[in-house]
């Protein structure tokens, strides 16, 4: 059961690579190509070797070293040699872009790590937050199906990315999130009673109950509240990132999304804006497989998402989420990059989403459990990180069960609070759509307000006048 | 493009031959200043804006060199190319990069280069500027962003050099939508749209950046937003209007008046939020309104002031006597001459 779980979730990404054969009609090319071989798991065909024109123009570099001649064509942007020689570039590489990472499963470290070592206090705050992360998973999850709350999104399976790359920024560093990166607010120190006040969307919520829950935001912690929209926040970014460079502040911008913003118009923009623009953000792209049930295989034909930036002309590296270390190592490389370089980084993460999209989303329906279990079990993130601390003697399992009790009595505390507390007043259905209330929203809420006389037994009773 | 444009605007010089101000007599209204046209009052109020800002920042398609229609001309050179800068072609790449600049505590002045062309940016001004300060309670705000966006007929531009969508965004709470008549009305409400603390779209009428001219103050002045400006008052009779059609509209009222009838001319200036209380008490007096918009009638912002006068004047005094007409002026480029049409209805 578990080796075929293996092989069905590695094909999750092999399938990315060798996608473009599946739909391959044309006889020649199959000719060509030779031996297929039937993927069991995948029902496709796909074939084991590569075509003769992709072998041969694999590499620009290698193209064009002997071909061309000896006169170029000097065109805006820079010279450009000549060749004699008919070649499309290739649409892929031959191998995949490799995947980088510092752990093994077991908890040793296999790269030597080329970072600053991250010291035992960081490290320790790291898994903290992850468990903490992953309580409030569970228990919001809960309050969710118990009806206490609208709507839930968890972060389950992706708990390194957030926590470790947060932990790799300092606190100036701006923070653009997606909706599946409330472990950044965490790790900034957002409290669990802030969390369960936005889910509530009671008096004490920053965005006086306006939005759905888990639509965070904190000025304080230089985090921008989320929209719903996907990827609008990422040419924003790059507008961010400019004015953090004309102030000449030392610091970044940090903009998360999934694999399916990719496909968003505004991730091409803020990739081509940050890179024209010379902006200093880095854009994290969590690639957790699937966007709600469009698997990565039906959102693009690229290998992945890397390869998308050096076509944009962005320094780009992929990583494994589900490597802590690997997080931190290469966010804050990128950091220090886009800063001192004035330039933007791409980062794909690879993970995994184990949980459902939402609390309104079944995703049995879309995938195998098989796949979701191997995800879970064999590649957790955190059971990797708590392998190296434990191997490193700094956080023991009395820790451990220490720190979910305190957590998971606080988070009760916070629910209970939350819930007590009253809603925003009806005056800010209409505040901060402007600056100041213009007459015509002065004169809705002024109808409503009359309405509601007319018809006290229709008005909410929990939302005071 | 602007070349083009030109030509068009000889056509149109020799089908109406007249001076496009709208101005209250028909005449140049004296502001005390140089006598320019609306482009150049617009790169004035630019100037200021930059001049009096170190945190404003201009920057869309092609304005590194002075834009299409001249704009921003010499901002470039005097300001740097970190303030005043050319930015890919992506429409809602200029707005969310504007949107994030203006988060920041800056002017953010962007340039969509024709309204036509403002659709890819619909989801970023509409889901996110006039979003952003609402949905996260007053703790982020893109209040320092301005789009700018020549708008409406030139007589040649066929359907994609010469909509007026302001209706679209004039359905949008958090923005506010203002569109000038003249230069020294460009000027003015420019700058105070540049430093207005929420998001405004400014649609140019591109029809008389170089047709209208009139004196303009160099100096710096602000006009306010959500004012309407009666331009011309009469007895019988209420037009409003907006940006170029103001034009037109100005040109019936002085034909109406050889034919004995008195008509109240408004410049609603700001859509939204737009100046109710100054077109209802001219209704209260001529007991008539005339709306009239180059935009298309169905939907269109006509309809928003129709239903609200009528429900303001008419309905609520238990009165019957409802006398209300829009007019929409085509941008087919085959059709100019109903422009001329347009005119004779307005009398009619």
């Amino acid at each position: 059961m578990i080796r075929f779980a293996r092989s069905s979730s590695r094909n999750l990404f092999h399938r990315v690579l060798n996608r473009k054969f599946q739909y391959c009609s044309d006889s020649s090319m199959a000719v060509q190509c030779g031996r297929r071989r039937k993927d069991q798991s995948s029902g496709f065909f796909w074939p084991t070797c590569r075509f003769e024109s992709t072998e041969a123009a694999r590499h620009v570099d290698q193209l064009y070293l002997h071909n061309h001649d000896d006169q170029e064509l000097d065109f805006p942007g820079g010279s450009v040699p000549f060749t004699k020689e008919m070649r499309f570039m290739s649409e892929s590489t031959e191998k995949r872009v490799p995947c980088y990472r510092v752990l093994h499963e077991n908890g040793d470290a296999i790269t030597p790590p080329n970072f600053n070592q991250l010291t035992k206090d960081v490290a320790i705050k790291m898994y903290k937050d992850m468990i903490t992360l992953q309580i409030m998973d569970n228990i919001f999850y809960e309050a969710q199906r118990q009806g206490r709350i609208s709507f839930y999104l968890t972060s389950s399976g992706e708990e390194a990315i957030a926590i470790a790359s947060a932990a790799a920024l300092l606190p100036d560093d701006v923070v653009l999130a997606q909706y599946r990166e409330p472990g950044v607010l965490l790790w900034r120190g957002f409290t669990l009673q802030e969390f369960a006040n936005q889910l509530f969307g009671n008096k004490g919520d920053y965005g006086k109950g306006r939005q759905m829950p888990i639509h965070y935001g904190s000025n304080h912690h230089n985090y921008f509240t989320i929209s719903s929209p996907l990827g609008t926040q990422l040419p924003q970014a790059v507008g961010i990132a400019y004015s953090l460079k004309m102030d000449k502040k030392e610091a970044c911008v940090v903009a998360y999304f999934g694999d399916g913003t990719t496909s968003e118009g505004d991730f091409h923009a803020a990739l081509n804006f940050a890179a024209v623009l010379r902006a200093p953000v880095i854009f994290i792209c969590r690639n957790n497989g699937w966007a709600i049930s469009t698997s990565i295989e039906e959102q693009f034909r690229s290998d992945g998402v890397v390869v998308k930036g050096q076509g944009y002309g962005i320094r780009s590296i992929r990583i494994d989420g589900n490597d802590t270390l690997a997080v931190y190592s290469a966010v804050r490389k990128a950091r220090s990059m886009a800063i001192r370089e004035n330039m933007p980084v791409l980062i794909e993460a690879l993970t995994y989403r184990v949980g459902h999209h939402s609390t309104s989303d079944d995703s049995s329906k879309y995938r195998t459990t098989d796949e979701i279990q191997y995800w879970k079990m064999e590649r957790n993130p955190m059971d990797r990180f708590a392998k190296w601390i434990s191997n490193n003697g700094w956080f023991s399992q009395e820790d451990e069960l220490n720190h979910k009790t305190t957590v998971k009595r606080q988070l009760l505390e916070a629910i209970q609070n939350a819930e007590k507390t009253e809603k925003p007043p009806l005056s800010e259905l209409f505040n901060d759509v402007y600056d100041n209330l213009p007459k015509n929203l002065q004169e809705q809420e002024e109808v409503l307000r009359q309405t509601r006389k007319r018809y006290p037994q229709d008005y909410p009773s929990d939302v005071p006048l | 493009m602007a070349s083009v444009l030109r030509r068009s605007q000889t056509v149109l010089n020799s089908l109406c031959r007249r001076q496009f101000s709208a101005s209250p007599d028909g005449n140049l209204t004296t502001h005390a200043g140089k006598s320019m046209n609306l482009y150049s009052a617009i790169n004035q109020a630019l100037h200021i804006a930059l001049e009096t800002d170190p945190r404003a920042y201009v920057f869309g398609e092609d304005v590194g060199f002075g834009g299409v229609f001249r704009c921003t001309t010499g901002l470039a050179d005097r300001y740097g190319k970190d303030r005043v800068f050319n930015t890919p072609l992506c429409e809602q790449g200029i707005v969310g990069f504007g949107i994030g600049l203006a988060a920041m505590g800056n002017r953010a002045i962007a340039e969509i280069q024709f309204a036509d062309y403002i659709y890819p940016a619909f989801d970023q001004i509409v889901n996110e500027a006039a979003k952003f300060r609402y949905r996260s309670g007053n703790q982020f705000n893109c209040g320092g962003l301005t789009i700018r966006a020549p708008y409406g007929a030139v007589g040649h531009g066929g359907h994609y050099h010469s909509q007026s969508p302001e209706a679209f965004f004039c359905h949008v709470p958090g923005i506010k939508v203002v569109i000038p008549r003249s230069p020294y009305q460009a000027k003015g409400l420019l700058l105070s749209c540049i430093r207005d603390e929420n998001p405004v779209v400014f649609f140019e009428p591109k029809w008389l950046y170089r047709l209208a001219v009139e004196e303009v103050p160099e100096d710096d002045f602000m006009l306010p937003l959500s004012q309407a400006d009666v331009i011309r008052e009469g007895s019988d009779i209420t037009l409003v209007g907006w940006g170029a059609q103001l034009s037109v509209m100005e040109q019936a009222c002085i034909d109406a008046e050889k034919e004995g009838i008195s008509c109240e001319l408004i410049d609603l200036r700001t859509l939204l939020p737009w100046d109710k209380e100054t077109v209802e008490a001219s209704v209260r007096k001529t007991g008539r309104l005339l709306i009239s918009h180059e935009a298309p009638v169905t939907g269109g912002f006509g309809a928003e002031i129709s239903a609200s006068i009528v429900e303001r004047c008419f309905l609520r005094q238990g009165e019957q006597n409802i006398n209300v007409l829009h007019v929409v002026r085509p941008f087919s480029s085959l059709h100019n001459p109903i422009h001329i049409l347009l005119l004779c209805l307005c009398i009619d």
